[in-house]
């Protein structure tokens, strides 16, 4: 993480901005790499969101969920059904969600916000 | 006296340490510094864990992210680390042992100790873990799994799931099972993730499995297996089964072999599916398609597996005057949805035997208690607790307002919610109890323990009953072993099975 921003400004690859909610509801802006997955731009920019099977399609740990009209604009391809299958079992499904390890950014993303669902259970209601 | 011999010596290796090593020795030679140098050692708070699973490393690095100053020391029973991740995944599922190399980055915080090779509720007690640690949470998962409690469960050729899968994952309580797969057919009893990983070992080509990390014990008697048909029975009906779609997905694409299901269990079924909600309504879609493709029924496999529904075991029974099992005694079902949405099983009357010669009971696991200090919950097979908060309940009162907390213990994962769900809810369930921890020590909630705290005192402890731990660095020479020899072998790892053999290795000096 630390070290490497230095490199990546010098590539060509053109760079946007991405928000990220966080678990706790906290925004974070930052500049994502267009072709990165969003898990490796999260991991880049310490955003807390797991990827423990290290994007192989195996967990659904980097589930996140995008805004329904910005999904709509961004006409992302189909989610594969190995995809669908594992986030059949993440928290908090929704109809907008993807996992983060199969998202390309591109272009388009510019200024796009997701979230990193909330877990089920929230401890501050006890 | 215990604990600056172990500093000494991670310092004394960590100068002579080699490159590649480097990371993880400078880690705790810093934290070695601070806590010698910098902030007072007993101004931090200090967590105990029991446990080094998933549960335990996710909830170690809740914490550590959360508190900045929390030091977190996490005890294993084995001297090896990572509990299910590494004993209990299958051996051809090595993208979600993944979450692996995350747990090994927690080790190595400056924060962070692995503690293997001692028993908790044995070679230290609950109570003097309390004593030395401000929090406590026990993560220990869920060791025994569920018997039927039928006539005929200790026949020849009928084995406990759970022990199969420690037995090709390398356990070392497993490690002598033996089974025996001389026989043609296989039954599971039991319909969950266990079950798919059970019957995907028994019917993989033996080639799919030479390239992974099961043991070699296992691959020579795999090697030698008869096994062509593997019934997976269930009590109730195609939708209550508990696999996942993707262990699903895969045993439908498996080499060499091919789902052959009752279409009759499937059409009515069919009909029901755009009501269903959607994890279970994929999951139902996937069985009907390979229910009712008949594309799929003309492939030319050998091998074949099939689900079987509405079936209780009544008996398990061996041929006239033997003791090995020959088949298996069902009772079929009717199924009734009671008013609660659920759907209960009833028998029938009628009986049903099925022919095989090897059973897998495979119906789930159930957590012990391994130290009378803590309150269990029988019935379910968890601790009882509020939130990952440990408490004790009277057993007159079911309501659960009669409670009292035992300060500073907590709990979390299969221990504490019972054996289910993926690796994703262990990390949630994880992330929030570890959450839980740091607002009660922030908040004063906890009391803070005396002067002498965490691995100081517990080091000692062990060290007057003779018991030696495992650290996280000699850890990595088991590591670099099994890896090695993997390698030989054409395959990532090659898992010791011996504790004796781990200590040993973990034990040598260097250079030797």
């Amino acid at each position: 993480m630390a070290g490497t921003s230095s490199s990546k400004a010098k590539e060509k690859r053109e760079m946007v901005t991405v928000n990220f909610i966080d678990r706790d509801g906290d925004k974070m802006t930052v500049n994502a790499k267009v072709g990165d997955s969003l898990l490796d731009v999260a991991k880049d920019n310490d955003v807390d969101l797991e990827g423990a099977c290290e994007g192989t399609l195996s967990c659904s740990t980097c589930h996140l969920i995008f805004k329904p009209d910005e999904m709509e604009t961004l006409k992302l391809d189909e989610p594969s059904d190995e995809e669908l299958d594992m986030l059949d079992l993440a928290y908090g499904l929704e109809d907008t969600s993807r996992l983060g390890c199969q998202i390309m950014v591109a272009k388009t993303f510019e200024g796009i916000t997701v979230s990193v669902p909330k877990a089920h259970r929230d401890i501050r209601d006890l | 006296m215990w604990i600056t011999l172990r500093r000494s010596l991670v310092l004394h290796k960590a100068i002579t340490g080699s490159v590649q090593a480097g990371h993880g020795r400078w880690s705790a030679v810093l934290r070695w510094f601070s806590v010698s140098c910098g902030t007072n050692q007993t101004d931090r708070p200090h967590v105990g864990i029991v446990g080094s699973g998933p549960a335990g490393f996710y909830t170690a690095q809740q914490i550590l992210k959360s508190h900045g100053d929390a030091v977190v020391d996490v005890y294993e029973r084995l001297p090896v680390p990572f509990g299910l991740a590494r004993f209990g995944i299958a051996p051809d599922h090595p993208e979600t042992k993944n979450c692996i190399n995350q747990f090994t980055t927690t080790a190595l915080s400056n924060r962070c100790s692995f503690i293997g090779n001692v028993n908790v509720g044995k070679d230290v007690k609950l109570d003097e873990l309390l004593q030395a640690y401000d929090a406590v949470i026990l993560c220990y998962g869920a060791e025994d799994d569920r018997t039927f409690g039928i006539p005929g469960e200790h026949l020849q050729g009928v084995y406990s799931a759970r022990a199969f899968v420690g037995w090709y994952n390398g356990l070392p309580a497993n490690s002598n099972l033996e089974p025996d797969v001389s026989a043609e057919t296989a039954v599971i009893l039991g319909q969950g993730n266990v079950t798919l990983d059970v019957a995907r070992i028994l019917l993989s080509p033996i080639e799919r499995l030479e390239k992974t990390d099961i043991c070699e014990h296992a691959l020579e008697v795999l090697k030698k297996s008869q096994v062509q048909t593997v019934y997976i029975v269930g009590r109730r009906g195609p939708l209550q089964v508990s696999f996942t779609i993707k262990e699903l997905r895969e045993m439908t694409k498996l080499e060499g072999c091919k789902a052959v299901f009752d279409p009759v269990d499937f059409r009515t079924i069919q009909d029901k599916l755009p009501s269903i909600p959607r994890p279970r309504k994929r999951l139902t879609e996937l069985m009907c398609k390979t229910a009712l493709d008949e594309s799929t029924s003309q492939n030319a496999s050998i091998k074949k597996w099939s689900l079987k529904f509405q079936r209780s075991p009544l008996q398990l029974l061996a041929e006239a005057g033997g003791e090995k099992i020959s088949r298996v005694r069902f009772e079929v079902n009717d199924l009734v949805e009671q008013s609660d949405g659920s759907v209960q099983a009833y028998g029938t009357g009628v009986h049903e035997d099925l022919p095989c010669g090897l059973v897998f009971r495979s119906i789930g696991y159930k957590s012990i208690p391994i130290d009378d200090r803590v309150p269990f919950d029988r019935r379910k097979g968890v601790i009882p607790n509020i939130n990952g908060r440990v408490v004790i309940t009277s057993s007159t009162d079911e309501s659960g307002k009669d409670v009292s907390l035992i300060p500073g213990l907590y709990c979390s994962g299969w221990v504490r919610n019972g054996p289910i769900g993926v690796i994703a809810t262990t990390m949630n369930d994880a992330f929030q109890t570890g959450e839980l921890v740091v607002q009660d020590i922030k908040s004063g909630t906890i009391k803070t323990t005396g002067p002498t705290k965490g691995f100081e005192l517990i080091g000692s402890l062990l060290h007057s009953r003779g018991v030696k731990p495992v650290f996280f660095d000699q850890w990595r020479k088991i590591d670099q072993i099994e890896q090695e020899r993997g390698s030989e072998l054409g395959k990532p790892r090659e898992k010791i099975i011996s504790v004796q053999e781990m200590l040993d290795i973990a034990y040598k000096q260097n250079g030797s």
